[in-house]
């Protein structure tokens, strides 16, 4: 098992180098990085500045190099627009993605997990086809548009909640939130019935009844345990979800996190602080596919031995 | 107690399936989202004919105008007018065009690097294997997204820049499938036989697996046009897809954020367009999945 994890560690800190290299380079596509940040008054001089100051009159094998050492320091360069590290920008900008986040993924599962539950065992019920209503309803409506809508009718007409910003006030989180939770739900709720559907079929659950235990107890507690696992296999793409989520909901509500930054740096075409961002997320992909693994591994001792 | 008729009732009415109820249902769910598709890519092949208006002429003395069935539209722009004074109609039948064709380019590159992918992995197996699943994982779990920005900083926003970001991560869905299905034909008669008769790995792949996981293909492609387009729909949301002028749904919805208290059919109509596009996709999707290969309903 210990080798099987160092090997896995070591291939992630491979892929990890991969990334980094494709990013750098992804970024240069275009050529010139200062014909994106020059003003068209500048002289020569002051555009030759420029290039000493970012380094990019060394070769690329070079900058690339800089670059590394620079990332293993924490350093991940400055932005060419606001000139601070993005280290810093992002460690400001982070806790407030995290803000909407976590509370969004612990609902948001919750929620899945509940009505899926209930969905599989009251199948082809009014309910079951609410459930399946909601979640085809979901995964076809843009995000974006239900975020706006919501803006719409909540803010704009109703008055109920606080307008788009962050706030003190925990009203201000419903709207954001209940956007973030839509980008997850449909999907997740759909897994969680139709896994949930298969458990309730098998042998040892009709065992689990067969022995007298309680409704309650059989699904709960017997089903629902071994329903979770197929929700683990998606867990890659469920952050590659809320990712991309985060920067859509932190776009509509004006939400000072990494995805807005992002979004901005973009628009700025600010290079040093989308490669930044984007290493984090990579550095995030990669653990979690490492968890994944590991925890296959620790389920199942035929992936153990013969992966490693 | 049952008499044997009864028992063998039971069955057959399962077979036999649905109710006649849930018969028309279920065909509906093939006429409705076809007739859908099939009236998108029309209109969007004759959009120049069908468009009322010019998508980017703007009337500076119209602006904001309500659609024709509220209070104070004119029946000159049907659903009504932008911050700009353009159509919002002729701007639909014209995002259309960009919605659809960069999501048909994106399916049809995603599903030639994840078929090959997909039968090399099944077939090769081994190392390769391990090294492609590997990176279809990266690949699956990577947001789409970030690569779109990216490809923006780097190459600059634009039609291509679009269709490649798209693809990019794409092909992960289909290489997974079509590994699975690669890997069950490789130990099949026919593929033994063909390997016994000297034809090569090459050879295999092509004449023998490819045409065996077509069916499989066909219907990731057919859930892949609403994936796809809400991927392009929220890039041009995000300002990042396709550059203004040029109308898109995503942002038109992006158009109206700024006047949704006094004109919120901007962004309401745009969103309805992607939502019932994307619904019909996935409809079709379903049904040419359950006709043809009932195995993948979990997809």
């Amino acid at each position: 098992m210990t080798r099987f994890i160092i090997i896995r560690v070591m291939q992630s800190i491979l892929a990890l180098i991969g990334i980094m290299v494709l990013v750098f380079f992804l970024v240069r596509a275009s050529g010139d990085p200062v014909n994106m940040i020059r003003l068209p008054n500048m002289s020569e001089e002051q555009v030759q500045k420029i290039y000493i100051q970012l380094g990019l009159d060394k070769p690329y094998i070079e900058q690339f190099w800089v670059y590394i050492k620079g990332v293993f320091r924490g350093d991940l360069g400055e932005s060419l627009v606001k000139v601070d590290p993005v280290s810093e920008m992002i460690s400001l900008a982070l806790p407030n993605t995290l803000k909407l986040g976590i509370p969004s993924f612990i609902i948001g599962m919750g929620l899945a997990f509940v009505l899926g539950v209930l969905a599989a065992t009251r199948r082809d019920s009014l309910f079951d086809n609410g459930v399946k209503f909601l979640a085809i309803l979901g995964q076809a409506l843009p995000g974006f548009w239900v975020g706006i809508m919501a803006i719409l009718i909540f803010y704009s007409n109703l008055k109920w909640v606080p307008g788009p910003g962050l706030g003190m006030s925990p009203a201000h989180y419903i709207l954001p939130v209940g956007t973030m939770i839509f980008f997850m739900l449909p999907g997740m709720m759909r897994l969680v019935r139709s896994t949930m559907l298969d458990v309730l079929d098998s042998e040892y659950i009709k065992l689990a009844r067969i022995k007298g235990l309680s409704e309650r107890t059989v699904i709960w507690k017997h089903a629902l345990r071994n329903a979770l696992i197929s929700p683990l296999t998606v867990l890659g793409m469920l952050f590659a979800g809320i990712v991309s989520g985060a920067v859509i909901t932190e776009q509509i509500f004006n939400w000072p996190g990494m995805g807005r930054m992002a979004l901005e740096a973009t628009v700025a075409r600010d290079f040093p602080v989308v490669q930044g961002i984007v290493l984090i997320v990579a550095i995030g992909v990669l653990g979690i596919n490492l968890l994944i693994d590991i925890s296959y591994a620790y389920v199942d001792p035929q992936i153990r031995y013969q992966r490693a | 107690m049952t008499t044997l008729g009864e028992v063998r009732a039971k069955p057959a009415k399962r077979i036999s399936g649905l109710s006649r109820g849930a018969r028309i249902v279920r065909s509906l769910t093939f006429f409705v989202p076809m007739v859908i598709m099939l009236g998108l890519v029309f209109i969007t092949l004759f959009a120049p004919l069908i468009a009322p208006y010019d998508p980017i002429e703007q009337h500076m003395l119209e602006r904001r105008l309500p659609p024709s069935f509220f209070e104070g539209g004119t029946t000159k722009y049907i659903l009504g007018t932008d911050h700009l004074g353009r159509d919002i109609l002729s701007r639909m039948i014209y995002g259309g065009r960009v919605s659809l064709s960069v999501s048909l380019l994106a399916i049809m590159i995603t599903a030639g690097i994840g078929t090959v992918m997909g039968i090399a992995s099944g077939y090769i197996g081994g190392r390769t294997d391990g090294f492609l699943m590997r990176l279809t994982d990266i690949a699956m779990s990577f947001p789409g997204l970030l690569i779109a920005m990216l490809l923006s900083v780097g190459v600059g926003p634009g039609f291509w820049t679009v269709v490649f970001a798209l693809s990019i991560l794409g092909w992960a869905g289909y290489s997974r499938m079509i590994r699975g299905e690669a890997l069950r034909l490789r130990n099949s008669d026919f593929v033994m036989q063909a390997r016994v008769n000297g034809v090569s790995n090459i050879g295999i792949m092509f004449k023998h697996i490819f045409p065996n996981v077509v069916n499989t293909l066909i219907i990731i492609m057919t859930l892949q046009i609403g994936m796809m387009i809400l991927a392009e729909s929220a890039l041009s949301y995000l300002g990042i897809g396709i550059p203004a002028p040029t109308p898109s749904w995503g942002s038109m919805v992006s158009d109206g954020r700024n006047d949704l208290d006094r004109a919120w059919w901007i962004s309401t109509f745009p969103g309805i367009a992607i939502g019932l596009v994307v619904l019909s996709g996935n409809f079709l999707g379903d049904w040419i999945r359950d006709k043809t290969d009932p195995r993948l309903r979990r997809l």
